[in-house]
């Protein structure tokens, strides 16, 4: 038997967690050094899929497979493949970051807040591990309680109303999952095993009906719209490490579950749902955006930026090709980077400030070169300027989507102004015009606070100039989603050639919109 | 990869890391990493040109950048007989900007990243023009723009320079929204971005059309256009020209390296390197022909009234780089190229000239407060006054061979709108001698016009920025001499080499009609020194005549037609308004949000008011007992 890796970084965590609980309440001290080396460890633990991970093949990989509860078929199933082991590693990276940035800035029940944080990894890590999709909605669930806490306990003002929000949201998505888990269950021949309901066929109508299902557990999470509107109250009021663990990776659950679940087992209803879901994600794409031009609290706009930004990863996935699929899946890594730093400089600046109110600031720059110019960096990646990880994936799912559907491409790209627009005019608004005397005297980033933003630097630019090592870890899987969805493993290319034949009639083979 | 040719990019993206990162340390030493390697740059791009000249053109990928399925795209350099051009240009002004920093931006707060973000636009710039596919020319085309943004914003404490920082990358960005769908529409034609390919096999697509939701569109031109949108962003014409006065809040440096020798150029260069896509349609070249000639008429009528020094200069360039797309438009490549190329000398001078000025003035810019300055300074006034001669065309100098040579191409040119541009170009030849040298008049000659207090501290600017004038003035003279045309005896050796990437014009003038066109121009700018020398020196009331006798003209051209204010009230104002009143108040917060907040609301009302049954007394619970059997009874009986 391999070592069970999957399930020590699953565990490792959960049980740090509660060896943190042994630690006396007064020794805050100790309990953020011992939660940092429980976060670093985890790293170094995580670090083997990276090397050890066979990028030539499709299977799952560090399988660890036991029976759990035998009467159902239950099993303990985990296992890694192109799609869900970027994201482990992300999650094991952020978590580190998280605790960086909450050093000072919670200062009532430490102890329980890296608690809560640690819980949330493990449950995170087995969330993108599972493979049994019974093992799976309870990782899913379980991630619920320490967000829950995160935002209720250590959130702002109006915390509980938000947290609440968050909850019920989730839950009610979450619940018509479950219904369609057990109707899986039933139809595909009394199994959890998702690869083995992967392989069956299902009948149109019960895979629309299962597809929507889904869709309620998924699309709040991503969140798409009109389902978006827990996300800037959760994100205005939780504390700095809660809104960086939900950008970075909560939100991603939504678009992994559709890359997991929706398109291997419900490929005819994913095809016929194709042109709804893009729609749904246009739609979050221009209205999120236009929808920050409007905004004057810092983090609601950052999180409305989300819904426009999440709505180009839904937009590649469902466009069903090579390249938005993968574009898709290397955005949703991006937008974790990017808005995961971005909330970090949030709640670095906050810390200082006490404010959220964009106007409150002003002429930062040069009270806090430092500190301007990281930020400046997030939010060029974050508009996708070339040579930074944002460029990629918007253009991979650009172009993906224009071989699918030009008209598609047309309307997603004027995302990329309307992101221009409003990242620019918060950063002139935050550290550019006059300075705002109020602010002379502003502590410059410490050591600490500029290690916390180095990784995610790193992977900026590291993405944005050599892509393809994070591309390579996708290409065997993406291909074996998008068989398994369209019977083709370059997706819907809708017949566009590629390649100016001299003895051919060289029409560009753009595709007929069929309507 | 020969390794000169890496040098030539990558040096001064090293200094761009280091002096970002250590510069603030160096202080007023930072500027010397910075100098040293674009200097090392422009030694490798003068060997580049030799290799070049003598048959060793490289084209070949660095690395390969993304893969994805099928697609590949590649980082790689191409060095061709345009890029090698491009890259003298380039560097050549890039070095003696950094120079004249030197001594224009001495003792500002912020110098070592003013030289940070010049080697930072340096080595974007570079990469824009050496890219050998067109991702890569994406790249430097978005680079460039960062670094325009950061140096614009240079003094970012004032509103208007941050305003007009953002104003310059989002207005590019719509211009990019064209350009980078025509990249996917090439990606999907050619199933490559490489230019090599692309250009061999391009004649394959000429007359093709294809269907998006119903509507036909003609390959070729689809494409063509969907670049030009790129460059008209980028190159500032009509209708995206609206960035660029504004760009002027950046230090007059940039002014001069960025916004008028090189980075506006890039549209140019985009479209004379794609122009075997161009040639391919007939509706294309009449638009770049048209809107190059709206463009050009529209700035010189702009630049006739301003009284900001760097903004008339900033319409002048809008209004020249307008004569390279009438050349392009009219299939004169070269011809472009070649104002580019002249352009870029005379008009990185007058720039500087203007620098120098401001420099003598206490950061005086507005022409009002000038006058009489040629006793005070004196290199700046001749180098300044052969710059305005250059760009007036008169006869030997850079301008004259460049823009004639643009004009004799659009008026035999077989392209719809080329006689059109002919005489649009001629009439503005005339403008643009006059407003040049309304400037030059109005600067250097008359009475001083400030305060006493400039008055006397007016003085000559340090050597550190006479040199880079006087460099330029040899440009402003000389670089025309590389393209002397057959008619007046020269070998036409710029033509001649560009040939292999641009291709031959369609059609060559007569002699006869060239030396007739010629002097056409010759005398409409000749009339147009004249009228500024009867204006502005003879009988300085005219100008106040006129202004009253046509008020609203000169309103009009005064407030630069007012594009400013309609796009304020047609775009900017509608789209926030928008966000805030639909979408944001009436959609979010409005529907969504209380039909979310309202499911909850309305169980609590049903349970609230289902709970009331439950009162705990026996006598109603035995009514509704009673009410039940009645019911169930009914109910049987009925189904019975």
């Amino acid at each position: 038997m391999t070592f069970p890796i999957l399930s020590l970084l699953i565990f490792f965590p959960v049980l740090g967690g509660i060896l943190l609980l042994g630690i006396g309440k007064e020794n805050v001290k100790g309990v953020k050094i011992m939660a940092l080396v429980i976060s670093l460890l985890e790293f170094v633990i995580s670090l083997p899929l990276w090397f050890f991970f066979d990028k030539t093949t499709h299977h799952m990989q560090f399988v660890e497979r036991h029976s759990w509860i035998k009467l159902f078929n239950i099993e303990y199933y985990l296992g890694i493949d192109g799609i869900s082991v970027l994201f482990v590693l992300l999650s094991a990276l952020v978590t580190i970051l998280c605790v960086l940035v909450s050093w000072n800035s919670i200062e009532i029940k430490v102890k329980e807040f890296f608690v809560s944080l640690l819980l949330l990894e493990g449950a995170m890590i087995g969330v993108f591990c599972a493979l049994d999709f019974f093992l799976f909605y309870i990782f899913w669930e379980a991630m619920l309680i320490p967000m829950f806490l995160l935002i209720g306990v250590w959130g702002g003002p109006n915390r509980i109303y938000a947290t609440t929000k968050f909850f019920l949201y989730t839950l009610v998505g979450s619940l018509l999952m479950l219904v369609g888990i057990i109707t899986l269950y039933m139809q595909g021949g009394n199994t959890f095993d998702i690869l083995a309901l992967a392989e069956q066929n299902y009948p149109v109508k019960l895979q629309l009906i299962l597809f929507w299902a889904f869709f309620a557990a998924f699309a709040v999470k991503v969140p798409m719209w009109p389902v978006h509107t827990w996300l800037p109250d959760a994100h205005t009021e939780a504390p700095a490490a809660g809104s960086v663990v939900l950008a970075a990776i909560l939100i991603k659950m939504g678009a992994y579950g559709f890359l997991r679940f929706s398109m291997p087992i419900l490929p005819e209803a994913t095809s016929a749902m194709m042109i709804p879901m893009l729609v749904l994600s246009l739609i979050g794409i221009v209205y999120g955006g236009l929808i920050c031009l409007a905004q004057s609290d810092l983090k609601r706009l950052i999180a409305y930026s989300s819904v426009s930004h999440m709505g180009f990863v839904t937009l590649g996935i469902f466009a069903l090709n090579t390249q938005s699929v993968e574009g898709g899946i290397l955005q949703m890594i991006n937008h974790g980077v990017v808005t995961g730093a971005l909330f970090l400089g949030i709640g670095m600046v906050y810390e200082r400030t006490h404010t959220r109110k964009i106007s409150d600031y002003g002429g930062l720059a040069t009270n806090m070169p430092i500190f301007a110019s990281f930020f400046l960096l997030f939010t060029l990646a974050s508009v996708g300027l070339p040579g930074t990880n944002g460029f990629i994936g918007e253009l991979l799912i650009l172009l993906g989507s224009f071989l699918t559907r030009p008209w598609v491409a047309l309307i997603a790209a004027s995302g990329l102004i309307i992101g221009a627009w409003y990242m620019l005019w918060l950063y002139q608004r935050i550290f550019f015009n006059p300075v705002n005397a109020r602010w002379n005297g502003i502590r410059e980033l410490g050591l600490r606070e500029i290690i916390t933003f180095l990784p995610m630097v790193i992977l900026i630019f590291w993405i944005g100039l050599y892509p393809n090592s994070m591309l390579d870890y996708m290409h065997v899987s993406v291909a074996h989603l998008l068989d398994q969805v369209t019977g083709n493993p370059a997706g819907v290319t809708s017949g566009v050639q590629l390649g100016v034949d001299a003895a051919a009639n060289v029409v560009p083979h753009l595709p007929q919109v069929s309507h | 990869m020969p390794t000169y040719l890496l040098l030539i990019p990558f040096l001064p993206l090293f200094s761009f890391v280091f002096t970002f990162l250590l510069g603030k340390r160096m202080g007023v030493h930072s500027h010397w990493v910075p100098i040293a390697t674009v200097l090392a740059s422009f030694v490798s791009a003068i060997y580049a040109f030799f290799q070049v000249k003598n048959g060793h053109g490289v084209n070949a990928d660095l690395y390969t950048w993304i893969t994805s399925g099928e697609m590949k795209f590649t980082v790689g350099f191409l060095l061709d007989e345009l890029t090698s051009v491009m890259l003298i240009v380039v560097t050549s002004i890039s070095s003696l900007v950094h120079v004249y920093s030197v001594g224009y931006m001495k003792g500002e707060d912020g110098y070592y990243r003013f030289f940070s973000f010049l080697s930072l636009f340096t080595f974007s710039m570079l990469m824009l023009v050496l890219g050998n596919n067109f991702l890569q020319l994406f790249f430097g085309w978005e680079a460039v723009g960062l670094s325009s943004y950061l140096l614009i914003g240079f003094y970012y404490e004032k509103v208007s320079a941050a305003d007009a920082g953002k104003k310059a990358f989002i207005v590019n960005r719509f211009g990019d929204f064209g350009f980078i769908l025509g990249l996917f529409l090439i990606y999907a034609t050619f199933g490559t971005l490489h230019y090599e390919p692309i250009f061999a096999q391009v004649s394959q697509i000429a007359n093709q059309t294809f269907t998006i939701l119903g509507m036909t569109f003609n390959l070729p031109t689809a494409i063509a256009l969907l670049l030009f949108c790129g460059a008209i962003g980028k190159s500032a014409q009509l209708p995206l020209h609206v960035w660029l006065p504004d760009a002027m809040e950046g230090p007059t440096p940039v002014s001069a390296l960025i916004h008028a020798a090189t980075m506006v150029t890039a549209g140019v260069f985009l479209v004379a390197r794609c122009n075997p896509i161009f040639e391919l349609s007939m509706t294309a070249l009449n638009v770049v022909t048209i809107i190059g000639s709206i463009t050009c008429l529209f700035s010189a009528t702009i630049a006739l009234t301003q009284t900001d020094i760097k903004r008339v200069v900033a319409y002048s360039t809008v209004s020249q780089l307008a004569y390279m797309f009438i050349a392009c438009g009219v299939g004169a490549y070269s011809a472009g190229v070649f104002h580019l190329f002249t352009h870029a000398y005379f008009k990185a001078l007058l720039f500087l000239g203007c620098g120098s000025i401001i420099l003598g003035m206490h950061h005086e810019q507005d022409v009002k407060y000038m006058g009489g300055l040629k006793k005070y300074m004196p290199i700046t006034y001749w180098t300044f006054l052969l710059a305005s001669l250059s760009i007036s065309g008169v006869p030997g100098l850079a301008g004259f061979f460049s823009k004639d040579e643009i004009l004799a191409m659009a008026y035999v040119s077989p392209v719809g709108a080329g006689k059109f541009a002919w005489f649009i170009g001629t009439l503005v030849a005339g403008i643009t001698a006059f407003y040049s040298f309304r400037l030059f008049f109005l600067i250097f000659h008359g009475e001083f016009r400030g305060t006493q207090h400039q008055k006397e501290h007016l003085h000559e600017s340090p050597k550190v920025v006479t040199i880079p004038l006087i460099c330029l003035a040899i440009g402003a003279v000389a670089a025309g001499w590389f393209g002397i045309p057959a008619v007046l005896g020269g070998g036409a050796h710029w033509g001649h080499f560009l040939e292999p990437v641009v291709g031959h014009p369609h059609v060559h003038p007569s002699h006869a009609t060239e030396y007739i066109l010629m002097a056409i121009s010759v005398g409409a700018g000749a009339f147009g020194i004249f009228l500024a020398w009867l204006f502005y020196l003879k009988f300085p009331t005219i100008p106040q005549t006129i202004r009253e006798s046509f008020p609203k003209l000169y309103t009009l051209s005064l407030n630069k037609y007012f594009v400013d204010e309609i796009y304020g009230a047609t775009i900017i104002k509608p789209f926030l308004s928008m966000s805030n009143n639909i979408i944001l108040k009436f959609f979010d917060l409005g529907i969504i949000e209380n039909i979310v907040n309202g499911i909850p609301k309305f169980i609590g009302y049903v349970s609230g008011s289902i709970r009331k049954v439950q009162d705990g007394l026996v006598s109603h619970y035995l009514a509704y007992m009673g009410s039940g059997v009645v019911v169930i009874i009914i109910w049987m009986y009925v189904r019975a």
